[in-house]
């Protein structure tokens, strides 16, 4: 089943501004779906129309099977929207904030203490429940406002940039949580610009550019199509100059350290093989770039030779 | 429509509008005191004095209803206003947009907040009153009546105010050009029968002017206008304001890109 199904949706502002240059894409239920651009590509547009923010120009949404247009308060509850930017009442009690959205999707007040007391522990905050919201820190807004997304247990959780400033520890603790999350069924549609966390957590990916969609795949379909990958070398003993190895293109960066180029028609192996009949150790290896981080530059900037190729491999 | 999830969300934004109110119990409730509490002792007491009888009663106790409705509008308009355009301006009216309840349960969610407040600083002035002044009510059921409507209908004012509002300023506008123009030149302080003929026909054009009369005929028995009249001009706004409300909402104005 379809968690969400956009079907050319088309969305121009006041202003004239083209948002959205009607884009297709759906989201099976269940998955963890990364939506992924620059700033200014249509990302929060495209979210905003979904969970009524924005009116949208032309185009069909439908939620778990329900239209935006016909049932809209059907679609609306089986959403849950972690948006961008901080839009709660920092003058009310962080329970407040999720008591008074449980209430606003109809849970009566006893179920709606009860998921709000089991989500504001999910996410370490219980012990600040009596605080003002104001009064919370950034990672600590970003994280009530996730507790306050899933008070009424959405089916679907759209979290635009939920990590965006927050440090590196609560980062990964909001990423246990949302693997959680998903793997108890929720499906997750989650915009970053970490693209790290979208390649850690998702498993499809969509990219937009300019309001169109330029790749919708699986992340791990998406990931094969880099023709090319950059590893470094930390070697054991330094070298003079840069090893010749047949079918990879190396270069000494540092006395231990080696950077590697592999292609598509190679292995790991076959490079370990070679640097291991020269008498060359190696210590540790790591990617020099962010794998989809190196695809969405190579998707949007649209810099390098061949990019037609890979984007219609 | 799901009757029972609209009913408890009207509930939860009723309670967070009265939680507000009482948090910030020194902007809400004080003031209004203060001010109505001054003019009894300076317009009632000082001034009233020599001004004698007004329709046969004493100055203090005819304008004593006309002070109580001044409060109860001005509060109910303030609150929804400023309670409507603060979650606007701090973005969490969008927890009520993503939200499946309908756009008239968030409209009456909101007037209802609106009328609570006005009727709560309603009360506390008219305990101020009576420090002042003895009030009979003679007529219970209209005076209630008339007084919800009354705050029902400046709840709604207010609630479009907010919509269109796109700065702070724009929710002061209102209330200091025109609603308080219109409630110090609808009968609060005098009987319209003292102005010149068209100056009568004039502020028979004032909506205020029926509030406050039928609210004072609610407590003295007294009024300028038909009872009727008013009753018929306040469902009509109750009414109005209600739809185009709705049709703002629904519409997106002022909360949808």
């Amino acid at each position: 089943m379809k968690a969400l199904s956009i079907k050319n949706l088309t969305k121009t502002y006041a202003n004239g501004t083209q948002a959205l240059k009607g884009i297709d894409f759906s989201v099976e239920a269940g998955d963890f779906y990364a939506l992924l651009g620059p700033n200014g590509a249509g990302k929060t547009t495209a979210i905003g129309i979904i969970t009524s923010l924005v009116n949208k120009t032309a185009g069909e949404v439908e939620i778990f099977g329900h239209s935006i247009d016909t049932e809209l308060a059907a679609a609306k509850q089986c959403i849950g929207l972690v948006p961008q930017e901080i839009n709660m009442n920092l003058w009310e009690k962080v329970q407040n904030v999720v008591l008074n959205q449980a209430g606003y999707y109809g849970l009566d007040r006893q179920l709606a203490y009860e998921r709000t007391e089991k989500y504001l522990r999910a996410l370490r905050l219980w012990e600040k429940r009596n605080d003002n919201a104001r009064s919370l820190s950034g990672g600590m807004k970003r994280r009530l406002m996730i507790a306050r997304a899933l008070v009424h247990e959405p089916r679907l959780l759209i979290l635009d940039e939920p990590t965006a400033g927050v440090d590196i520890e609560i980062r990964r603790s909001m990423w246990e949580f949302l693997r959680e999350i998903n793997a108890q069924g929720t499906t997750i549609i989650l915009t970053t610009h970490y693209l790290e966390e979208a390649e850690s957590l998702c498993r499809h990916v969509a990219i937009i550019d300019e309001g169109r969609i330029i790749e919708d795949a699986r992340m791990s379909v998406v990931l094969r199509k880099l023709q090319r990958e950059v590893f470094v070398l930390s070697l054991e003993a330094p070298l003079d100059a840069a090893p010749q190895l047949e079918g990879f293109d190396a270069k000494l960066i540092e006395e231990t350290e080696l950077e590697v180029e592999k292609g598509p028609d190679t292995s790991l192996n076959e490079l370990f093989v070679q640097l291991a009949g020269m008498g060359i150790r190696v210590v540790s290896l790591r990617n020099k770039a962010n794998r989809l981080e190196e695809l969405f530059m190579r998707l949007v900037e649209n810099k390098q030779d061949g990019f037609k190729e890979v984007a219609d491999a | 429509m799901n009757l029972k999830l609209n009913l408890v969300a009207m509930q939860t934004i009723v309670r967070k509008e009265m939680i507000r109110v009482l948090r910030i119990w020194v902007q809400t409730i004080v003031p209004p005191a203060i001010t109505m509490t001054l003019y009894f002792i300076i317009f009632g007491n000082l001034i009233g004095r020599r001004i004698g009888t007004m329709d046969g009663f004493d100055y203090m106790q005819y304008i004593a209803p006309g002070l109580i409705m001044m409060s109860v509008i001005t509060n109910s308009y303030g609150n929804v206003v400023s309670s409507f355009f603060g979650a606007k301006f701090g973005r969490h009216i969008e927890e009520m947009i993503v939200s499946p309840m309908s756009n008239a349960t968030i409209i009456i969610g909101h007037v209802v907040g609106g009328v609570l407040r006005g009727l709560l600083v309603g009360l506390l002035v008219t305990v101020v009153a009576l420090f002042f002044t003895r009030l009979q009510v003679q007529h219970p059921l209209i005076m209630i009546s008339i007084v919800l409507l009354s705050s029902t209908v400046f709840a709604l004012a207010g609630l479009i105010n907010a919509i269109f509002a796109k700065k702070f300023d724009d929710i002061a506008i209102v209330p200091t050009f025109v609603l308080t123009p219109l409630t110090y030149l609808g009968g609060v302080f005098y009987s319209i029968s003292l102005l010149p003929e068209f100056w009568q026909n004039v502020s028979k054009a004032n909506p205020i002017l029926y509030m406050v009369n039928a609210f004072r005929y609610g407590i003295l028995g007294t009024s300028d206008i038909g009872i009727g009249t008013a009753y018929a001009i306040l469902i009509v706004f109750v009414v109005g304001l209600f739809s185009v409300c709705l049709y703002l909402l629904n519409r997106g104005v002022g909360i949808r890109e």
